[in-house]
């Protein structure tokens, strides 16, 4: 009996994370209502502790339980990440869930889950990993979207998400039983190594490969798998639609580079292809949908499906820059995007209301700094020099432009131009519209200032000084492509 | 030879059975037929010599959750729903889409046919006094203890969600 | 020639035996239980019919024949039909694994005294008795009543409850024995020189009582409680179709303690199967041992009729849930740790 090395240190911040997770579970029933938000707290300190466990995670490099799960700088640079929306999103939530009547401390705990389940889709060597750890990130947000829960919206978006969402792992879990039957195993590296020996171009192999690619896509929601993303977006609670449209996709996106890279570049001429116009109609549909929108979770769901579109364009590059330029871009995006969707929250009131874009109206003759922040947020998700989100664009299209692909390149560029229009509006609209309200019922509790701080040192920093950041998708790039 | 005709008896069941699940405007007779599914599966894995897998099968799907889901259907007033349309207005839309997609799927195995092979299947489990039911353990504790474990979570949040989703309203709500 | 006598002859005819004695054995159930009860209750039980009423079983049996079949015009005619033949089906090809005895000699033939032996077999009669419960909820539901409906949802509600406590009570007799095969329990039993009453206690006693649930007996027959609930998921049934749902309660029991004895009991082994000084049980042949042992819970379950009242509906989800369940898990916990010392 052979029984595996069991290395706690190569998932200890997923063994953090699930740890706090439960104790805030069995806490709950001992801390009264209007404590609730220590609990809060203590999600906090999971990501915290979380994060510090990356410095021994770090240490562990290479492969472990069986070949099944992988330490390098790729995945830790996933595991960073994953954390820092967790902890975003928490600090953005605690005074939402507070307002709205639903502090259910259940929130946190399944939030932390969900981000366990990111932790294992990015790091696992292994299909069925990946499945498992899909199912607990999908099954955590379908929970949380429907978390309002005597709201029709919300059950509305919860619903949808439920149903969309397992069709597409059943989408994806198809094409992992294809491809055991082909190649006998769901290793990626066994995967590749049998594609490398025999006849790479099977049918089977392909067919099994576009199956993964369409589940995934769901995920990540892009075109024509993008349909459920606005309703969704727009039902769920505020911050778990930011949540949402930044955790799901860069663990999605994490995964199907993992998968494509390791597992299928005997393929890679075929699946690039795929990518060029998957991410030519994302950004096309994303942008041009986008500009119509008069609520600005809707505005700001197809602006998420237009920003994976940009990544899907690194996708398709390939490159060493390409997968470097992907993991910039989901930071940097992801930074940015929860700052957004924080001062949505702080903006939108009670029961979620105010939405709507000309709510902003007049923000800044009342409340200069919050529009300032928005403005920021909106201009680094526009990519204006000197933000998160202009560094972003500039390393995919410069990666697109290396690897050939200087049509889709031409592309992202006239659709960015296009997304100026509708990310002004709402500065325009924050700016030089006369108010029709007060907002002096709009409160910034210290959680969300904290997040604001964080989000939007990372949008200036990773804007102005991306070279520490590049280096490190560079490194995990590497590793990825090996 | 025998493996091959009782692959095709308990798929055509198994199929059938499936698509009568969603055509019935009854949700108990979708119940039974869902049964006769779940139990031909379990049928496939017994002629493949998956006998752990086939009782596994049985036990949790049939007698767990197929009970449970037609627990839940007594709760609900079935009499409604046979009355409710069954297909919403976009089923022919739909029906031609999924013709297209089975065609094209159709198509590429068909093109590909040469190149169609399947791997080596995977090596043969020892069949000893206990069967394979002693493998199946062995992969779950050896080869695959972390997605055994993570496992574990995955479950976890099922159930939190759905006691999150089925608990009392509080009074803020 | 050899093999049509191993896998064709032999079991068909052993089903065969199955199938004709199974109905004989539940009408004899019947009156015993009929019988003791009276006793118990200081009275006589059914008289009338033969010498001391031994004729009843047969009488019963030609008046739910004779009956009238009758279906309730509301009823959904389909389901109501196919659930009793789906809880009778399951209730009798259980017993395709249950070890009777040890092989014998025929003729010069080695027969073995059960039609055969699944290396699954412990999870065979667990999953199989499992698909019972689909039939007494589509009873309930198909008969377009209410009593039925509500005896159908608590026996719903039971059975999943009380399941899950059965199956852990059994693992601890699995680590025990290495083996799913009830012939390699009864075996294992016989090498350990203990019949694992003695080793897995807890379990037994978590097991029995599960057993008597699963069944819907007394002390926990809500789902047929008579005096508030008519008959429970059968009171539209009539005649033949309720003589089947009836027929599947009593192989159900038999089943329970048919599986009590094999897997705590010794199955057909005599009692202290190693100890040399009474060797002399052995000339009681195995199979009446088995017999004696399952007599034995079959008269336990009556004992349990005649003198307990019925839980209340939340006491019995209490007690599944928050003590048998438990308990059973840490049974199996203990068992592990003692099981991991002793065995190193």
């Amino acid at each position: 009996m052979n029984i595996p090395v069991v290395n706690l240190g190569a998932i200890l911040p997923a063994i953090m994370l699930s740890l706090f997770g439960i104790a805030i579970m069995v806490a709950e029933p001992f801390v009264s209502d209007a404590k609730k938000s220590w609990l809060g707290w203590l999600a906090i300190a999971g990501t915290i502790a979380a994060m510090l466990a990356l410095a021994p995670m770090s240490r562990q490099a290479g492969q472990w339980y069986t070949n099944l799960w992988i330490v390098d700088s790729y995945s830790i640079f996933f595991h960073f990440l994953f954390i820092l929306i967790a902890a975003i999103t928490i600090l953005t939530s605690m005074n939402f869930l507070q307002r709205e009547g639903i502090h259910h401390t259940e929130y946190y705990a399944l939030l932390l889950f969900a981000t366990v389940g990111m932790m294992m889709m990015a790091g696992s060597n292994e299909l069925i990993m990946v499945f498992l750890g899909l199912e607990i990130l999908s099954i955590a947000t379908y929970v949380l979207a429907g978390f309002r829960r005597t709201d029709l919206k919300s059950n509305e978006s919860a619903m949808k998400y439920f149903l969309l969402g397992s069709f597409s792992s059943a989408f994806f879990l198809y094409g992992v039983a294809l491809i055991f039957g082909a190649t006998g195993s769901t290793n990626l590296i066994v995967i590749a190594d049998s594609l490398r020996s025999g006849d790479p171009q099977t049918s089977l192999v392909s067919l099994a490969a576009a199956l993964m690619l369409i589940g995934l896509c769901f995920k990540v929601a892009v075109a024509p798998f993008h349909v459920w993303a606005p309703d969704v977006y727009e039902g769920a609670p505020t911050p778990v639609t930011g949540f949402m449209s930044v955790g799901p996709k860069a663990a999605g996106f994490a995964v199907l580079l993992r998968i494509f890279m390791t597992a299928f570049p005997t393929l890679e001429d075929r699946w690039t292809s795929v990518f060029w116009i998957v991410a030519a109609l994302t950004m096309l549909i994303g942008n041009v949908i986008a500009l119509v929108q008069p609520n600005i979770k809707r505005m700001l769901a197809y602006s998420s499906i237009a920003h994976a579109g940009y990544i899907a364009v690194a996708v398709a590059a390939g490159s060493e820059h390409g997968v470097s330029a992907v993991l910039f871009y989901t930071l940097a995006y992801s930074v940015t995007n929860l700052g957004a969707f924080a001062v949505v929250t702080m903006l939108s009131r009670s029961e979620d209301k105010l939405v709507n874009l000309n709510d902003y109206a007049g923000l800044a003759s009342k409340r200069p700094g919050l529009a300032a922040v928005l403005s920021l947020f909106m201009l680094s998700l526009a990519g204006v020099p000197g933000t998160a989100g202009f560094a972003g664009k500039f390393f995919i299209f410069k990666a697109a432009v290396q690897s050939g692909l200087i049509w889709l390149a031409v592309i992202g560029v006239i659709t960015t131009v296009v997304s100026f229009y509708y990310y002004l509006y709402v500065i325009v609209q924050m700016y030089m519209r006369d108010p029709n309200e007060e907002f002096a019922d709009v409160r910034t509790t210290g959680p969300l200032k904290l997040a604001l701080a964080i989000t939007i040192a990372g949008t200036l920093y990773l804007g102005i000084l991306p070279t520490r950041f590049l280096d490190w998708t560079v490194s995990a790039a590497v590793n990825a492509l090996r | 030879m025998l493996e091959l005709a009782l692959f095709y008896i308990f798929g055509t069941i198994a199929v059938v059975s499936a698509i009568l699940v969603i055509t019935q405007h009854n949700v108990v007779h979708s119940a039974i037929f869902l049964a006769g599914t779940l139990l031909s599966v379990a049928g496939i894995f017994l002629a493949l010599n998956a006998e752990f897998l086939a009782g596994v099968q049985v036990i949790v799907y049939v007698g767990g959750i197929l009970v449970l889901f037609v627990f839940v259907i007594m709760l609900i007033a079935v009499e409604r729903s046979t009355f409710e349309r069954q297909f919403n207005r976009q089923w022919k839309i739909a029906l031609i889409t999924s013709a297209i997609l089975i065609g094209e799927l159709v198509y590429v195995v068909y093109q590909g046919r040469d190149t169609f092979v399947l791997a080596e299947p995977a090596v043969p489990l020892v069949q000893g006094a206990a069967g394979n039911s002693q493998q199946v353990g062995m992969g779950l504790y050896t080869t695959y203890l972390l997605p055994f474990e993570i496992a574990s979570i995955l479950l976890l949040v099922a159930i939190v969600g759905a006691v999150v989703l089925a608990k009392k309203k509080t009074q803020t709500e | 020639m050899e093999f049509a006598i191993n896998y064709v002859i032999l079991p068909l005819v052993k089903i065969g035996i199955i199938l004709a004695v199974l109905p004989l054995l539940v009408a004899a159930i019947t009156l015993a239980e009929r019988k003791v009860i009276a006793f118990m209750q200081v009275r006589l039980g059914p008289m009338r019919v033969g010498p001391w009423g031994l004729l009843q079983p047969i009488a019963d049996p030609i008046k739910l024949l004779l009956k009238e079949d009758i279906i309730p015009a509301r009823a959904d005619k389909w389901v109501f039909v196919a659930a009793p033949i789906i809880t009778l089906i399951p209730a009798f090809i259980v017993f395709a694994v249950i070890p009777f005895g040890p092989t014998i000699n025929v003729l010069g033939t080695p027969v073995t005294l059960y039609v055969t032996d699944l290396n699954i077999g412990v999870l065979y009669v667990l999953s199989i008795s499992s698909i019972g419960v689909l039939g007494i909820i589509l009873a309930g539901w198909a008969s377009n009543s209410k009593y039925p409906l509500l005896g159908a949802l608590r026996s719903a509600a039971q059975m999943v409850s009380y399941e899950v406590a059965l199956g852990f009570s059994i693992m601890g007799v699995l680590m025990l024995s290495e083996t799913l095969s009830l012939v390699g329990i009864v075996e294992a039993q016989r090498s350990s020189g203990l019949w694992y009453v003695f080793l897995q206690p807890v379990a037994f006693v978590l097991f029995f009582i599960c057993g008597v649930a699963e069944t819907n007996r007394a002390p926990f027959d809500l789902p047929e409680a008579e005096s508030e609930l008519v008959a429970g998921f059968h009171t539209e049934y009539s005649g033949f179709r309720f003589s089947l749902f009836f027929l599947a309660e009593y192989a159900n029991m038999i089943t329970v303690s048919a599986m009590a004895v094999t897997l705590f009991l010794g199955g057909w082994l005599r009692p202290f199967p190693n100890v040399e000084a009474l060797a002399f049980l052995d000339l009681i042949p195995g199979i009446l041992w088995f017999a004696i042992k399952v007599v034995v819970f079959l008269y336990f379950y009556m004992w349990f009729r005649a003198s307990w009242p019925r839980y209340r509906y939340d006491q019995l989800m209490k007690v599944g849930w928050q003590f048998l369940l438990p308990l059973a898990i840490a049974n199996v916990i203990v068992t592990a740790i003692l099981a991991l010392i002793f065995r190193g």
